[in-house]
């Protein structure tokens, strides 16, 4: 037994023990289990970690699952570059949220529940980056999204949680459908579904057509697309992001794993994976190019106007997951995993710090009501402060580095799109910028807002919560440090330690270039840095009235361009119209129950008929056999 | 020399009396007594051939089934009798415990 495996099997072995003694032995100490099992993951990733930098990578089989013919898939691991440093986040970022909850969730009555499900969780998304085929990255793929409707309707007595529970998953649904078709037809151009004969050839395919509905499609563009619909489920991009800002009903520690920092990456992970076969179809790259793009800015757009503390930071998570799929794009792929590795911790950061805030409010989430909390929870608003200013772009920080990547492959690179998509993400830079301090200056500055009984409850969080923060904190300063690039005088150590598995993304530009596409993203940062001041320090009465001016493009932003108003107009009524009409008023009144009730009332009535035989008296019995005897007699005598 | 035909003739007819003693009696001890008969009245027809044919394995059935008869004349009287002394009657139409 490797110790590799060990990384998944030991957050699934703290999900069985909790989920079984959790309830009446563990309690109040479910936590224990979890965390040391996470910890020990973490330990355990980071020696693989180191494995891999010294140049050992692994593919092998720990059990094979299934086999049928020339069908074969086995639980197994591939460790390569890829695959170490998703594994770090994941484990680093569950560990230190895993402590965080401790404080966070204590007195809730269903802790160990949660706890059980955060290592599930683990477990999945795991399994998922250590996949070496496709049915396995599935598998994690599907774990994942239970866990992710397990902990968004957590506090499943309440409605809206239950609601948005079941929303993401049925809208994942959509996306994997899509994921599973494209699984389907690499195995039918394949043979196989382990990744490594699967890139291998895909080259040899690369010109190859396929009849697709009545059509001939590419081959590699149709693979490409369909796994991307995965993607777009999951990562929640344009057109299935609506359940991500819904789904933060669930506690703010799982916002902060699964819908910020792990799980909606995977579908930024999936892409990368497969990049073999995205890169040979250009179309499928301009389609997540623009895919990104359109939902970084669009996502953007909404959280300026957003007054729920969780759910601005829920587009922004939308946003920033655009960007990453324009880079993958514009086959930036490594730039992709970088910002993914990068945004985890700022995000998760800021989710916990919007988590203590919650905490020191009493739940309250409207940004409106709060204000001035600098004051009450200094290390809160510290650390807050600096996640804003990394997602933000300031020199310097985590985000931008990535961002700066990003943008700068995305203008020099060899895409058809990469123009276009620059200028939307240089928009996004700037927008993010803004909402980003908007919701700092209305959170922790100016005069507090809210209810009295709430000011007198102000307070810090316990050091459960703040020590997470101020670690993650430390990611967000200096997790973007390992990949310093060539201008500012660094070696951009990450693109090339990603090469073997990602390829290399060459920005074609001079050096004047590329100072000016940093001097701009910069700047523009700024400008949405001092925009925000002004308006919400300076100017306080300034946003009321612009809402007013604009109060149609308010109201078109304020409800989100009415995208779940559509899809309740165009997909759920009619659904709810067929299943109760049709469904429900024939199909189930008039053939499933006649069939059900009709089969057994047809036989009680046949058998009704035949009790009569059975009299009970010896002599009828006798004089059937009798007469049974005589016509036996008469037919073979007559025959 | 009686021909064959008589013999099982006379076979035919016993085997109808026990039949219709057996059918048509209430009383358990007569159709006990009838079913008897029909089983004597395939011992004659069983003799019968075995003679006609001069084959000695008929009357090897019948001894079998005479050493059957014996055995189960002992044993169905003691289940009458036993049925007897429960119900108090020797009439099969109240004999219907197992009706459902």
């Amino acid at each position: 037994m490797n110790s590799h495996a060990l990384i998944p099997f030991l957050p699934l072995a703290a999900f069985m023990i909790n989920i079984v003694f959790g309830r009446k032995y563990l309690k109040e100490k479910a936590h224990w289990i979890s965390i040391l099992a996470v910890a020990g993951s973490w330990v355990l990733a980071v020696t693989a970690l180191i494995e891999v930098l010294s140049g050992r990578k692994f593919n092998y089989d720990l059990y094979t699952w299934i086999l049928s013919g020339g069908f074969k898939v086995s639980v197994g691991f591939l460790i390569d570059e890829l695959t170490v440093v998703m594994l770090i986040v994941v484990t680093t970022c569950s560990t230190l949220i895993h402590i965080y909850s401790v404080g966070y969730m204590h007195g809730d009555s269903g802790y160990y529940r949660f706890f059980s499900y955060l290592s599930l969780f683990t477990f999945s998304m795991l399994m998922l980056v250590m996949a070496n085929n496709f049915l396995q990255l599935y598998f994690g793929w599907e774990g994942v999204g239970l866990c992710s409707y397990f902990l968004i309707g957590y506090y499943f007595n309440k409605k809206s949680a239950s609601d948005a529970g079941k929303k993401a998953f049925i809208v994942n649904r959509f996306g994997d459908f899509g994921f599973g078709l494209g699984i389907f037809v690499i195995f039918l151009t394949f043979g196989t579904v382990y990744y490594e004969p699967v890139f291998s050839q895909a080259g040899n395919f690369a010109d190859a057509t396929v009849q697709f509905l009545g059509y001939d499609v590419h081959l590699m563009t149709l693979i490409a697309l369909l796994l991307f619909c995965g993607s777009i489920g999951k990562s929640a991009q344009m057109p299935l992001h609506v359940w991500l800002p819904d789904a933060m009903e669930g506690p703010t520690p799982v916002s902060a794993l699964i819908h910020a920092a792990t799980m909606v990456t995977a579908g930024v992970f999936l892409v990368a994976r497969c990049s073999p076969i995205f890169s040979l179809s250009e179309t499928a790259l301009m389609v997540v190019a623009l895919t990104g793009a359109v939902t970084s800015l669009f996502a953007a757009t909404i959280g300026l106007v957003q007054n729920d503390l969780k759910r601005i930071i829920a587009y922004s998570t939308v946003s920033q997951l655009g960007y990453m799929f324009l880079a993958c794009g514009v086959g930036a792929y490594s730039a992709g995993v970088f910002h993914l590795y990068t945004h985890a911790f700022f995000k998760a950061l800021l989710f916990l710090c919007a988590g203590s805030v919650m905490h020191a409010m009493g739940g309250e989430l409207n940004i409106q009501k709060m204000g001035n909390l600098k004051k009450y929870m200094p290390v809160t608003y510290f650390t807050m402060l600096i996640a804003s200013f990394s997602i933000a772009g300031f020199p310097g920080l985590a985000g931008f580095f990535s961002k700066d990547e990003i943008l700068w492959l995305a203008y020099s690179g060899p895409s058809p799109v990469g123009k276009l998509v620059w200028l939307m993400g240089t928009a996004v830079a700037f927008l993010t910028a803004f909402y980003s301090f908007r919701l700092i200056f209305l959170t922790f500055h100016g005069k507090f807002r809210g209810t009295h009984e709430q000011e007198h409850h102000l307070h810090e969080s316990p050091k459960s919560m703040t020590i997470p923060l101020m670690l993650l904190c430390v990611g967000a300063v200096a997790s973007g440090w390992v990949s310093i690039p060539h201008i500012l005088g660094g070696h951009a150590n990450f693109a090339e330690f990603m090469k073997p598995v990602l390829g290399h993304a060459e920005g074609h530009g001079t050096h004047a270039e590329e100072w000016m596409v940093m001097a701009i993203s910069v700047s523009v940062g700024f400008a949405g840095i001092g925009l925000a001041w002004f308006m919400y320090m300076t100017r306080p009465e300034l946003p009321a009235r612009i809402s007013q001016q604009f109060s149609a493009v308010h109201r078109v932003l304020f409800n989100k361009y009415y995208i779940d108003e559509l899809y309740s107009f165009i997909l759920i009524r009619p659904t709810i119209w067929v299943a109760k009409n049709i469904l429900i008023g024939i199909t189930d009144a008039r053939i499933i129950e006649a069939v059900v009730n009709g089969v057994p009332n047809s036989i009680a009535a046949f058998s009704a008929g035949l009790r009569r035989v059975q009299t009970g008296l010896m002599q009828h019995y006798a004089t059937i056999m009798a007469a049974g005897i005589l016509i036996i007699a008469a037919v073979m005598l007559l025959r | 020399m009686v021909p064959l035909n008589w013999y099982l003739l006379l076979s035919a007819a016993v085997f109808m009396i026990g039949m219709f003693g057996f059918l048509t009696r209430k009383n358990i001890i007569i159709m006990f007594m009838s079913a008897e008969l029909m089983l004597n009245a395939v011992n004659i027809s069983f003799i019968a051939f075995s003679h006609f044919l001069q084959d000695l394995r008929g009357h090897i059935f019948v001894f079998f089934i005479i050493t059957v008869a014996a055995a189960e004349a002992a044993i169905g009287l003691a289940i009458i009798l036993a049925l007897f002394r429960n119900k108090q009657t020797a009439h099969v139409d109240e004999m219907n415990e197992m009706k459902g």
